[in-house]
């Protein structure tokens, strides 16, 4: 089974996603949050695939991806780091990234190699649903892994439910139409995340984007399965003097409401 | 075809073919394996709004109507097409140059931003921004916006705006506010990066008027109509001077390439007409220092198309460089892409020097000092094995005003005679 089906199947609520880009801050960390994000009770993880010219990241995720480049971070690089992840990682794992690099990397090797590795999902924002259906689907369904589409709160209805047909694993719930990183007042967004929980759509959805600390997390959960955070998250590493600490620190905040200061 | 811009009734076309040619974009959005629309969901409203529109707008009677007035008593087309005889002798053939330099704003960019403002209006739509390198796209939005009395950002790299000072302080006169790109190269690649983010976050008001026939599907179908303005002129206007309305070479620089998409568009299904786009080699094609995208580039994703780009193995797109900010761009658009593919039209690539030589060449043999853009176009007249009767049409796309710093830099002189040749 697709560790996203199970994850939705035994967790109900409250479901914790973390972004991070893949060779930030330094080029070998990858394994580490990955591991520090486990230890410290995140539910799923989505790993960014740093591309020179990501259009839907806002400053923080995109100066993330211009230092993981410069580290010299590469699609086939992950692919080595994540080798024998599953022999310590069990999250469900999902790569967020940009559709040229996959291209260029060679769409079923680029399966090949997510199958291999215990890859669960896959995020690609600048993905037209007719390429998805032409292209991509068949690799999908012949090797497990789930697609998301995002939707905003500009998607209408007919829409949305072409793209949950499509998804599989979950939707992405786009707080607002913006890039990443922008803190929201999410109350205003209850309408809108009432209207797809009462569309009562194929796929369970996350809320992402704008998503910063316990306050938001709650408000994106009350009507959803969960929620991602990334900007907030990468913010806190660029910071970290100890990433095991900090990770445990920020999951914990995000959780419990409650900051907890590593030890001077 | 007769380009009148009559006021007071319906303009003759210059947007629509007969019949949709064997170059022109399919309903999908693809030219062959190019284009489409890779935007982010956020993106997907306005660009599905624009697609569906587009057509029926600029069909429209009061469209054609308020363009084509403003094309004629604003802009001040028909823009001349100029028989230049002495270009011509030391070429030994017929060189007729296209002036869209003597455009309103000095470049041919004016046709396509006075053509997306009145669409941008038509879908009520409060706000424009826009990308710039050089920018005479930048200048030719901001005027519309006054024009138009809409709010104006304007995105340009920080680089470009050092080497275009002159633009960014037109743009600012004229109520624009210009936003420095600070990533990557700092120059329109980034510009354009940055425009795109400010539409993902103000999608409900906002127009980005995009200045080539780059980004997602409709852009390069609408902007390329737009600048179909430029071929139907030629047409005409040779049929006036030669007798034939068809030249053997039609010869314009690409960056993007609008310029070059109306130049060739109403040719596109005459086999018999040469059609040459002039890429950007910048230091020379294997320095590494180079935006011919053309010559380089492999498919891939970029700013919402599929399209030719500069890139790595693995998928990152390279910095390009120019001498000129308006071709410093890394991928050129689908159409492009597709004229190349099938050989329809030959694209070639002058280096920094070589544009500069053109550009003093021809500022001494005719009186006209070209955009740097331009000077691309002009440098391959050399190379292209040219005939008495052949007749050739360049593309002057703009005015080297904004380039004149550029200029003094290498401009020859007794002590340091730069240029290859001397001037006669």
């Amino acid at each position: 089974m697709n560790r996203i089906d199970s994850l939705f199947a035994q967790k109900k609520e409250k479901i914790l996603t973390i972004y991070f880009t893949a060779g930030f801050p330094k080029l070998q960390d990858t394994r580490r949050i990955l591991l520090a994000l486990q230890q410290a009770g995140a539910d799923m993880v989505e790993i960014g695939i740093p591309f020179s010219d990501p259009l839907a990241d806002g400053p923080v995720i995109q100066q993330s991806s211009k230092q993981a480049l410069d580290n010299g971070m590469s699609l086939r690089l992950l692919f080595e780091q994540l080798h024998d992840i599953r022999k310590e990682v069990h999250l469900p794992l999902i790569l967020f990234g940009y559709l040229n690099v996959v291209l260029q990397f060679g769409l079923e090797r680029f399966f090949e190699k997510c199958a291999e590795t215990g890859i669960d999902g896959l995020i690609l924002p600048d993905l037209p649903l007719d390429e998805f259906k032409q292209d991509m689907e068949p690799l999908c369904k012949s090797t497990g892994i789930h697609f998301s589409f995002l939707i905003t709160p500009e998607t209408s209805d007919a829409r949305i439910r072409q793209l949950d047909e499509a998804s599989s694993g979950f939707l992405y719930v786009v707080s607002s139409s913006s890039t990443t990183g922008k803190k929201k007042d999410l109350t205003s967004l209850q309408p809108y995340f009432q209207r797809i929980e009462a569309m009562q759509l194929k796929n369970p959805f996350l809320v992402g984007f704008g998503i910063h600390d316990h306050e938001s997390f709650l408000q994106a959960c009350r009507h959803s399965r969960g929620a991602v955070i990334g900007s907030a998250y990468i913010r806190t590493l660029q910071q970290a003097a100890d990433i095991e600490q900090a990770t445990k620190d920020f999951v914990q905040q995000i959780l419990s409401g409650n900051r907890v200061h590593a030890a001077p | 075809m007769s380009i009148e811009y009559r006021v007071g009734g319906i303009a003759p076309s210059v947007l629509r073919l007969a019949r949709p040619g064997q170059y022109q974009v399919n309903e999908k959005g693809y030219y062959g394996e190019f284009g489409g629309a890779f935007i982010p969901e956020m993106l997907y409203r306005n660009v599905a709004e624009l697609r569906e529109k587009y057509l029926d707008i600029m069909n429209s009677a009061d469209f054609q109507e308020e363009f084509g007035r403003l094309l004629r008593d604003y802009v001040g087309r028909p823009s001349p097409l100029y028989f230049a005889r002495r270009l011509s002798e030391k070429y030994q053939t017929c060189i007729y140059l296209k002036r869209e330099d003597l455009n309103h704003t000095g470049a041919h960019k004016i046709n396509n931003t006075i053509g997306q403002i009145l669409l941008a209006k038509r879908l009520g739509k409060k706000r424009i921004i826009a990308e710039t390198g050089a920018g005479q796209h930048g200048v030719a939005t901001a005027t519309v916006c006054a024009l138009m009395g809409m709010e104006c950002v304007v995105y340009m790299g920080e680089v470009d705006m050092q080497r275009q000072a002159p633009n960014v302080a037109r743009m600012r006169m004229l109520g624009a506010k210009v936003v420095p790109a600070m990533s990557g190269s700092r120059t329109l690649k980034d510009a354009t990066n940055e425009a795109i983010r400010d539409w993902v976050n103000h999608p409900e008001d906002t127009h980005y008027i995009i200045g080539s026939v780059v980004g997602p599907h409709p852009y390069p179908d609408m902007v390329a109509r737009f600048q179909s303005v430029i071929s139907a002129e030629i047409k005409q206007q040779l049929q006036a001077q030669t007798g034939s309305e068809l030249p053997t070479h039609v010869v314009a620089c690409v960056g993007g390439g609008s310029n070059a998409a109306g130049s060739f568009y109403h040719f596109l299904d005459h086999v018999s007409v040469q059609l040459i786009g002039v890429e950007a080699a910048g230091k020379g094609l294997t320095s590494g220092h180079t935006a011919a995208t053309i010559a380089l580039g492999r498919p891939g994703v970029i700013h919402g198309s599929k399209t030719l780009l500069m890139q790595t193995e693995d998928g990152q797109i390279r910095e390009p460089h120019s001498i000129s900010a308006g071709l410093d761009y890394p991928g050129v658009g689908p159409i492009h892409a597709y004229l190349h593919a099938t050989g329809r039209a030959l694209y070639l690539s002058a280096t920094d020097q070589e544009a500069l030589d053109a550009a003093f060449e021809l500022t001494r043999l005719e009186g006209i000092i070209p955009a740097l853009e331009s000077a691309h176009a002009l440098a391959k007249l050399k190379d292209l094995q040219l005939k008495p009767e052949h007749v050739v049409v360049v593309c002057l796309s703009g005015r080297g005003d904004k380039d004149m710093e550029t200029y003094l830099r290498f401009l020859p002189t007794d002590e340091n005679p730069a240029t290859t040749e001397p001037y006669s």
